[in-house]
């Protein structure tokens, strides 16, 4: 009773107070995120000056000065099946200037090998778990670094009642959001570098690499603008899949000596202090 | 010395501690074993004269009893080392056992034959990538998949996508692709609202007879290149803009969305034009509206 009667009051003091009265924001996680130092919006010009120059010379810099055209490989785990096949073909038609092959029971470091002597400059790998793609190991060639996805919530474009021949041949362009961490502008980096440095504009493709409470959620949608140019009109196209980020090593996959600058260590109180930490 | 015979009576009539009998068959567990087979001529206790062939950490050696040595049993076997030559050990079996029962004879290089190859095997598969099964805790497993569902709702994706889009519109990312008079005469239209307020009525008006004008166009358009990059100075444009043949283009290639206009020339035109009577016809009928219903109470 009590509160409800609050309620009213406290209806009634808004209406006297009017609209002058800015309108509260609520609390969310993005919003009561803990501050980490190595986001660049945080720190100061100089730092920021410093991760300039530290991308500048990391092994993804000469894709971003557009000194090659990316190619990349795309396999799989032994055996894979139906969705996962036809996943990984999507990812191909996808990916521009990229080829789908069957592992055929070879370890990943001769894949690598193989893939560096094709002048390949990425790899991909999913593996699987109850016929489900279930894991990405994002490879970059010829020295790194790689980055292993727990791949969830995959839909290929069938389930998504959407047709893979929709998808057109045009380079698409890339969008990626809400990387803010140093770590996830590294991560950004290496997904963004999978696809042509120079898109066509002309076939409206748009690949988003949306990162959200360190979940990377994958969209491929072909845009409109309207008449007036004031919104844009989304279709998506399809796969689509959601990323978190299980570790990133330097250098080429190596489990056994493999020198990993983040890894998610311990069941988890460990790694997970607080909710309101992200590290993307 | 030897009572092979007796020892054999009492292993093979009641207990023997290597041995395993099952249903069908009888076999042997002691290491020095030939075959692995309980029998008279295979049985490593009851014959004082054997020869087996044995493995040690990846070293395949032979092992020969004999009847003289069988009261020294620190001593009771001779060791001889086998060659990793396939054919060179096989001559060494041979030479060892020259004159030495067949039965023997042929059980040693077949036991010789099985441990190379198993040998040849297990360097293999050590050589073969190694397979690692992460185990997968269901409680953690279930808490990702529910953050993942608030993070995808928090996301708003569409939106972040539709706004970077813009923005990149904006930027002029797209130079020559997109040509949106609309976007750039509302530039001008904000510019001249700074500048002055009479101007910006003005502008109004001109945003209603737009189309029936071209005059007023063409100043329009010169207004947009001062204020802003997007669009191109051309002459050509003046024409294009009647005709619109470059916005239509955007319009054909995507027959798949949900467009709201079939032809974007009709949307500037139409939307004044539509919205003047709708407001006349509410101001006549609502009093009469009113009166109806006051009369009904009444």
């Amino acid at each position: 009773m009590a509160r409800g009667k609050d309620k009213k009051k406290r209806k009634l003091e808004k209406k006297q107070e009017g609209d002058d009265v800015p309108k509260k924001v609520p609390h969310t996680l993005e919003s009561l995120r803990e501050k980490d130092e190595t986001m660049l919006a945080n720190t100061e010009a100089e730092e920021q000056e410093e991760a300039q120059k530290d991308m500048e010379l990391d092994e993804l810099s000469s894709y971003f000065e557009n000194s090659y055209e990316p190619k990349v490989l795309i396999t799989y785990s032994d055996n894979p099946h139906a969705k996962t096949r036809v996943f990984g073909k999507e990812l191909s038609r996808m990916i521009p200037n990229s080829l789908s092959r069957y592992r055929q029971r070879s370890s990943v470091k001769r894949i690598v090998q193989s893939a560096i002597r094709e002048q390949m400059t990425d790899v991909i790998i999913v593996n699987e778990n109850q016929k489900q793609p279930n894991g990405f190991l994002l490879i970059h060639l010829p020295s790194g670094p790689t980055a292993h996805f727990r791949l969830s919530s995959c839909k290929i474009t069938k389930e998504l009642n959407k047709d893979h021949k929709e998808i057109t041949t045009h380079r698409p362009e890339v969008i990626l959001n809400n990387f803010s961490t140093r770590l996830g502008l590294t991560v950004g980096r290496m997904l963004g570098a999978l696809f042509h440095y120079e898109p066509e504009f002309r076939g409206r493709r748009a690949v988003t690499f949306h990162n959200q409470r360190d979940y990377i959620f994958f969209r491929h949608h072909r845009y409109e603008f309207t008449p007036d140019g004031r919104r844009a009109k989304l279709r998506e196209l399809g796969p689509r899949f959601t990323l978190k980020l299980i570790s990133l090593q330097q250098g080429t996959f190596d489990s056994k000596r493999g020198d990993y600058e983040w890894i998610i260590a311990g069941r988890r109180h460990q790694m997970e202090t607080s909710r309101r930490r992200f590290f993307l | 010395m030897q009572h092979d015979d007796v020892v054999w009576a009492i292993i093979n009539k009641t207990h023997c501690s290597h041995k395993v009998t099952t249903k069908t068959q009888q076999f042997c567990r002691n290491e020095y074993n030939l075959t692995g087979l309980c029998s008279r001529s295979s049985c490593p206790l009851a014959n004082s004269k054997y020869a087996t062939i044995r493995e040690e950490n990846g070293i395949i050696y032979l092992y020969m009893k004999t009847a003289e040595r069988v009261m020294f049993p620190a001593k009771q076997w001779e060791k001889v080392k086998l060659s990793r030559n396939f054919e060179k050990a096989i001559y060494q079996i041979n030479e060892n056992l020259l004159y030495w029962p067949a039965f023997i004879k042929a059980k040693c290089k077949q036991r010789f034959v099985k441990i190379t190859q198993y040998l040849i095997r297990m360097r293999k598969l050590k050589l073969r990538r190694v397979k690692e099964l992460v185990p997968i805790q269901r409680k953690i497993e279930r808490r990702e998949r529910r953050r993942e569902e608030k993070a995808l709702v928090a996301a708003r994706i569409d939106n972040a996508i539709e706004k970077q889009l813009l923005d990149r519109l904006k930027k002029g990312t797209y130079n020559d692709i997109y040509n949106f008079p609309q976007m750039a005469f509302d530039a001008a239209l904000k510019a001249e609202e700074v500048s002055s307020e009479s101007e910006s009525e003005k502008s109004d008006e001109e945003d209603v007879e737009r189309e029936m004008e071209p005059e007023l166009e063409k100043e329009l358009e010169r207004n947009i290149e001062q204020v802003d990059e997007f669009v191109e100075a051309d002459s050509d444009m003046e024409s294009d803009a009647e005709s619109d043949s470059g916005r239509k283009e955007n319009a054909n290639v995507g027959s798949d969305f949900e467009s709201e206009t079939s032809d974007i020339e009709d949307m500037p035109v139409k939307l004044p034009i539509a919205k003047k009577p709708r407001v006349e016809i509410e101001y006549e009928t609502e009093p009469v509206a009113t009166v109806s219903r006051k009369k009904i109470k009444q």
